[in-house]
């Protein structure tokens, strides 16, 4: 489940970053390292919801500091 | 017994003949933004593309651009000022409550014989025009209707709001629609989203204001990432029912035409809506900044002007802001 969730954000922040599919892992942080800013990571979130049909409140948002945070809630919350 | 009323008829289809635009003279870099907010060139250009904006004189007036650009646009349509029977003038920063824009315009330009009445629709305000034009042509209520989005921003902003004085400028642009032989503009898809009506608004009105004081003038405020994300979740999804109303293929554009909101919802939208390379982007906002009702004609126009679109292409338009509102439809430019 959490590896299924993994590669389709890596494929979804490819999309929005052109972040090379394979640099998406677990310990990496949007911000610091994948360059992702505040808006692309809107973008991410958006991708994110429809896909999974989770829903990510702008104040969870600013916790989902890494991949894996990310990969934990939608895993939790879907 | 029911008098009988006799009814009128216009045309069968309507199309933009032409089109004029004012940019004000003076060139603001993001350097000198710089010295209002704490920011830099680099964040500028990279969450928005803009490397400068044009600010309107101290005393150019909304009304002085919207004329300024309808002149141009009646000159290039080849009619004279008084064939024009409706004067449109969309805006949000005309700084009176009455009379509208559109009359002082209509008398500036010698267009007597024409209605004239303002639109507030902020940045979809140019669209709405459109698709109202088209109507008033098609029903026979007008033969050349002048559609203008204008804008002076800079009135209503803090130039220390470190989310709003980066992005919005000043500016105008002008078309006139009238008869077709042909099918020129598609049909119309808009709507209004009220309960977001604090994503864009007023920090208060001008009644607080003369009641209360306050610690500033009232200015436009904005909630940046809501706007963001209404705009690329719903508004490449209402630029794609536009070109599906219309029959025409993303791949069949000559023109891509959003309001030059900020060049990262452009390209969210370019993205979402699959929208192949080969189809020209506006850009204007680079070196406009965001003029709201102003920014699609003033992007049109742009376009035109260097080659990156033909007259007579096919362009796909859509227009979103405070409201929050949007109208989008595919026309063929003049
Ligand atoms: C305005 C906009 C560019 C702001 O971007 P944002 O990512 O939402 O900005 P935020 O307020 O979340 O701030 C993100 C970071 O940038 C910083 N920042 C905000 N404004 C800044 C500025 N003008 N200059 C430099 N940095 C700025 C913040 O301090 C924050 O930094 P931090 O992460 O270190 O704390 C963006 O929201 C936007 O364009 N939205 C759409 C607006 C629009 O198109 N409106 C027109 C509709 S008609």
């Amino acid at each position: 489940m959490s590896q299924d969730i993994l590669s389709g954000l890596a494929v979804i922040v490819n999309e929005v970053a052109g972040v090379p599919v394979e640099d998406v892992t677990s310990e990496k942080s949007f911000v610091d390292d994948l360059d992702i800013d505040s808006l692309s990571m809107v973008e991410v979130v958006m991708a994110a919801e429809d896909k999974w049909g989770v829903k990510i409140p702008d104040s969870e948002v600013k916790n989902l500091k890494t991949v894996g945070d990310a990969v934990t809630f939608i895993a939790a919350n879907s | 017994m029911t008098a009988a009323i006799r009814t009128q008829h216009g045309v069968e289809f309507a199309r933009i003949m032409s089109i004029g635009v004012h940019r004000p003279e003076r060139v603001v870099t993001n350097a000198e933004i710089c010295t209002f907010i704490d920011s830099s060139d680099e964040w500028i250009q990279e969450r928005s593309g803009i490397t400068e904006r044009r600010f309107a004189a101290k005393d150019e007036s909304v009304v002085d651009m919207a004329s300024s650009a309808a002149h141009k646009a009646i000159e290039a349509a080849g009619i004279a000022a008084t064939d024009i029977g409706m004067v449109l003038v969309a805006t949000v920063t005309h700084p009176y409550q009455t009379p509208s824009a559109s009359t002082e315009v209509a008398a500036r330009i010698g267009a007597v014989n024409a209605a004239a009445f303002d639109i507030s629709a902020a940045c979809a305000g140019f669209c709405f025009g459109v698709s109202l034009a088209n109507d008033m042509v098609r029903s026979g209520s007008s033969t050349y209707v002048l559609v203008i989005g204008v804008e002076k921003l800079t009135d209503w902003i803090d130039p220390r709001d470190r989310g709003t004085a980066f992005l919005f400028a000043d500016g105008a642009g002008a078309v006139v629609i009238g008869p077709s032989e042909v099918p020129a503009i598609g049909p119309t898809i808009w709507g209004a989203d009220g309960g977001q009506k604090d994503a864009i608004n007023m920090s208060q009105s001008l009644i607080e204001y003369r009641d209360n004081g306050g610690p500033i003038f009232p200015v436009i405020t904005m909630q940046g990432q809501q706007v963001f994300r209404w705009a690329v979740g719903e508004m490449a999804k209402a630029a794609q029912r536009a070109l599906d109303a219309a029959g025409v293929d993303a791949g069949d554009l000559d023109a891509f035409i959003p309001h030059q909101a900020n060049n990262r919802i452009t390209d969210a939208m370019v993205r979402a809506l699959k929208l192949p390379a080969h189809v020209p982007v506006a850009r204007d906002i680079v070196t406009s900044g965001n003029t709201s009702a102003a920014s699609v004609p003033l992007a049109m126009e742009r376009m035109l002007r260097t080659g990156e679109a033909k007259s007579g292409g096919t362009a796909l338009l859509i227009g979103f802001g405070a409201g929050l509102v949007f109208a989008s439809q595919v026309v063929t430019l003049p």
